[in-house]
């Protein structure tokens, strides 16, 4: 079983943070990669949040490549950041040659296009890295968006916060969005894309179960958008159906809820709003899940939220202080880095319940 | 001695023999009587009896005339194997006899000069069929557990109408921060996912199409399983349609047109909407053909139902007028939509066939969102009365058309737009379930059944050529006969309540197949589930093979 985490906070953290939330719940998981996604980010990244930062993983020929393509399209390159790592012998990682963070400039062409034709052109960018990279497997195109990075390894979590001194804290490298997970996907080949975090156009999503409404989902989303591709691991398609719920239908976050599990029908006819939520469980059914899930997402609001499967449900805990909010799979994580919290405040949700936390840290509730 | 005439008919060449024990046989009659088919009469036999009755031997003859029970040597009043009789005798001394070397396929048509025509379904030798082959065989365990068929709770509906594309919903984000309906959507019911197929009211005898109504208000009303159940061509009895209980029932109409005019005068007294409309173009067991009702079971009430004489009806193999599946769609768009007022989801019913596909790609593009449904029957569907030529070797098994039908929808991300129901010979077994689960596993959002509705019932037909005489009226069980002493023999309310169990036991086993593969609701394309035996049925399913 995955164990997944969260950290969404009123100040830049470091992520020695979650690396913490991780490591007491490790006897969960089976300590085989580590992967997070940083929104809302801080230190050096901090004046380029309107600029789209690269994070890949790459060899010299990939990281060629990827530059190129992106320089030829007219990207321009404003700040690089190449983490310094600690290549000490005896480490259990299965390191790439480069990890690399670029915020790029957007071409000329487009600096004074609308938002979603922006946002559009980014994620055509990233099928194209992704593509002209994966060939040859040079490298591994994590996310090119604003305000995001994504890191992603395969090895022990452990190894890997020491390879990348993760482990100590430092004010370059922070956010106030960072969610976790400590396992590469074990249903599937060991590969780096299937780690979740997955990320797409500001939407990041992560999950601890299994979906075995996998193949249901996947034949669906293959063609309800270019960017939804990949699938290497079915906790992919809760972030393609949480993109495609909230951006490209535009409905509200707690429909996200009734699409991935709806009411059953009987509780359906009761409700006030029985026939949208009858059209949204006809029209959507293929993006129903089923099997023990839970969700961690954010939005590109950096809106972090949880919700769970309709009936097996994974465990998930909130813990909270007046500056940090913690989303964990046990709590024993969240007494490890919000020890002094009043652990009365904590929240375990329930199967029918979504909870956001968005900026001001305002916990919403909503019963499905 | 008597000559022997080579093309006289004797049991040898029929489909089934008469096994008579004259020691047993009380010659109460009773067989004779309730044979249906006059297959079977008492004859009187000359016996002979050599006997002595002195010291030495004096052999003297004897001769008696014996009362005996004997089959009829006809090509028309053949023993039809239907075990009536066995049944019936108390003291087991007759009892039919399958005969692996019957000629009456050929002497029939050489004395005939005609087709053959029968009821049932395909009577020819298949081997192993498709869905055996296949196994539930994704279980679940550890990460992903199983649920408990017995504790959990699960959600077995399926659409009956069209279903918009998510994008087409007319829904907008209210000032409350909540959908909010910006125009209609076409009309959707969700059903129990088997319907009871289509069988009409001059096929079934009264009693029989009023059993299946009964068990199916039983399962609606009492049991909480909204079965519906389509009326077949040929109408519906108007108090029925003027009836709370009509919202169980699917109208059909077929190329006949037979029972509309009724329902149509109807319309206005109705108190309750049809559950849907199903526009049956081609049928499984007899693709291309039309309906076919045989002049003997044209009764006073189906004359009454449908306003025609006694005389054979014969439906069209087409419906006149429809020329392009375009223009079905429109058809269907203008009378029954609008009839109902856009409040009743219309379907289509086709034979299966190697066309389906591009029958159900048109209909996908349909651009008024109409089509509500596609039904598709495979060859091993059942049927009141067809020619048996049809029967035996037109048509196409539903397994892999179903899987097609699915799988190009899926190509195009149409799935579940027009909801796809299956059926033809599903329940072969007996086991509904287990087939129904399958056919969703590969993408039928639900299953109609018939034939298995009558084996409920007490029909004793079967694939290897018992009875199907469900076209001669003589059916010997009262299920597809008028003949007031033949229907009487059913008991519509022991029928209702086997109809009710069997649904019972159906839904309960629907629940032992999604809990071990921790399935809450009805796994439609979940193929991932199954695994085939039969390399050849796993590529053309695109699933998994095993061994
Ligand atoms: S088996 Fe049926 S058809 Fe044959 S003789 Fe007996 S009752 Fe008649
Ligand atoms: S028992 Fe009746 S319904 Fe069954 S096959 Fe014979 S005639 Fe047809």
């Amino acid at each position: 079983m995955c164990r997944i985490g969260a950290i969404k906070s009123l100040n830049y953290v470091h992520p020695s943070m979650a690396l913490q939330l991780m490591q007491s719940q490790q006897k969960g998981h089976d300590n085989s990669g580590f992967a997070m996604v940083m929104h809302d980010l801080g230190g050096i990244f901090e004046k380029y949040k309107h600029l789209p930062t690269l994070s890949m993983a790459a060899s010299d020929e990939g990281v060629r490549q990827a530059e190129d393509i992106l320089h030829q399209a007219g990207f321009q390159r404003v700040l690089q950041w190449v983490p310094e790592t600690d290549n000490r012998p005896g480490l259990d990682i299965n390191a790439m040659p480069n990890y690399v963070f670029e915020t790029f400039d957007y071409p000329k062409s487009y600096r004074n296009a609308e938002q979603k034709v922006k946002e559009d052109l980014l994620l055509d960018m990233r099928l194209k890295l992704r593509d002209a990279l994966e060939a040859n497997e040079e490298g591994f195109v994590y996310s090119f968006w604003p305000d995001v990075v994504t890191l992603k390894e395969i090895g022990n979590p452990r190894d890997i916060g020491t390879y990348f001194r993760l482990w100590e804290p430092d004010s370059t490298f922070t956010a106030k969005v960072i969610t976790t997970q400590c396992r590469q996907n074990t249903n599937y080949d060991i590969v780096r894309y299937a780690a979740h975090p997955f990320h797409l156009q500001g939407y990041t999503a992560l999950a601890n179960g299994e979906n075995t409404f996998y193949l249901k989902n996947v034949e669906f989303q293959r063609k309800l958008h270019r960017g939804y591709i990949g699938f290497e691991s079915d906790s992919q398609c809760f972030l393609y159906s949480l993109h495609y719920v909230h951006r490209e239908l535009g409905w509200p976050l707690r429909y996200f809820k009734d699409v991935v599990t709806p009411l059953p029908f009987a509780e359906i006819e009761k409700r006030d709003n029985a026939q949208q939520l009858k059209a949204i469980r006809q029209s959507l059914g293929h993006l129903e899940i089923n099997g023990p899930n839970t969700i961690i997402g954010v939005l590109p609001d950096n809106t972090l939220f949880t919700c769970c499967d309709a009936k097996k449900l994974r465990p998930i805990v909130i813990g909270r202080t007046a500056d940090t909010v913690v989303l964990s799979s046990e709590v024993c994580g969240i007494n490890e880095v919000l020890p002094d919290r009043d652990w009365e405040t904590d929240i375990y949700p329930h199967e029918r319940e979504m909870i956001a936390i968005d900026d001001n840290l305002e916990v919403q509730r909503w019963n499905q | 001695m008597e000559s022997m005439r080579v093309q006289d008919v004797t049991p040898n060449d029929l489909p089934w023999k008469i096994r008579y024990d004259a020691h047993r046989c009380t010659l109460c009659g009773s067989c004779v009587a309730a044979c249906s088919f006059r297959a079977i009469e008492s004859k009187v036999e000359q016996r002979r009896l050599i006997f002595s009755e002195g010291e030495f031997p004096e052999p003297k003859a004897r001769f008696s005339a014996v009362p005996v029970i004997r089959q009829v040597k006809s090509f028309k009043n053949y023993c039809r194997g239907c075990g009536i009789c066995e049944k019936i005798c108390p003291n087991d001394a007759i009892a039919p006899v399958r005969n692996p070397d019957s000629r009456h396929p050929i002497i029939t048509r050489c004395l005939g000069g005609d087709s053959i025509k029968r009821g049932g379904r395909k009577n020819l030798e298949s081997t192993v069929r498709t869905l055996d082959k296949l196994r539930v065989g994704r279980i679940s365990q550890m990460t992903d557990p199983s649920l408990d068929a017995q504790r959990h709770t699960f959600d077995m509906l399926a659409p009956f109408g069209r279903i918009l594309p998510p994008q087409k919903l007319p829904m907008g984000v209210g000032p409350d921060g909540l959908l909010q309906a910006t125009g209609t959507t076409p009309p959707v019911n969700w059903v129990y996912p088997v319907i009871i197929g289509d069988m009409s009211i001059g096929a079934l005898s009264w009693r029989m199409w009023e059993a299946v109504a009964m068990a199916v208000a039983y399962l609606n009303e009492e049991c909480g399983l909204p079965v519906r159940m389509c009326s077949g061509e040929g109408g519906v009895p108007v108090r029925l349609l003027k009836s709370k209980y009509l919202k169980y029932m699917i109208l059909q109409i077929a190329s006949g047109h037979f029972g509309w005019n009724r329902i149509a005068k109807a319309m206005p007294h109705m108190v309750e909407d049809p559950a849907g409309i199903l526009i049956k173009i081609g049928q499984g067991a007899k693709p291309g053909d039309g309906g076919l009702l045989m002049a003997q079971k044209v009764a006073e009430h189906i004359m009454a139902i449908r306003g025609v004489p006694k005389t054979d009806l014969l439906s069209p193999p087409n419906h006149q007028g429809l020329y392009s599946i375009e223009e079905s769609v429109q058809k269907m768009f203008l009378s029954f939509n609008a009839a109902f007022k856009f409040r009743v989801p219309v379907a289509i019913k086709v034979a299966a066939s190697a066309t389906s596909v591009s029958v159900y790609n048109n209909l996908v593009r349909d651009p008024y969102n109409i089509v509500g449904g596609l039904f598709l029957d495979g060859i091993d569907g059942g049927t009141g009365a067809a020619h048996e030529v049809s029967l035996d070797h037109t048509g196409h098994p539903i397994v892999s058309k179903l899987r097609d039908c699915y799988l190009a929808a899926t190509a195009q991300g149409r799935q579940g737009q027009i909801p796809l129901w299956a059926a033809g010979g599903l329940g072969k077994t007996g086991d509904l379930a287990a087939d129904a689960f399958k056919m969703m596993c590969l993408g039928a959002n639900g299953v109609f059944t018939g034939k298995l509705i009558l084996q409920m019932a007490g029909c004793v037909g079967n694939d290897q050529g018992r009875c199907n005489a469900c076209n001669t009226g003589l059916c010997p069980v009262g299920i597809t006969t008028q003949e007031p002493p033949l229907v009487r023999r059913l008991d519509p309310e022991k029928v209702a309540q086997n109809i009710v169990n069997y649904f019972l036991a159906m839904d309960t086993e629907f629940k032992k197949l999604m809990a071990p593969i921790g399935n809450s609701s009805l796994p439609i394309g979940r193929a991932d589930a199954l695994v085939a035996t039969d390399q050849a049925v796993a590529d053309k399913l695109q699933i998994q093979y095993v061994c």
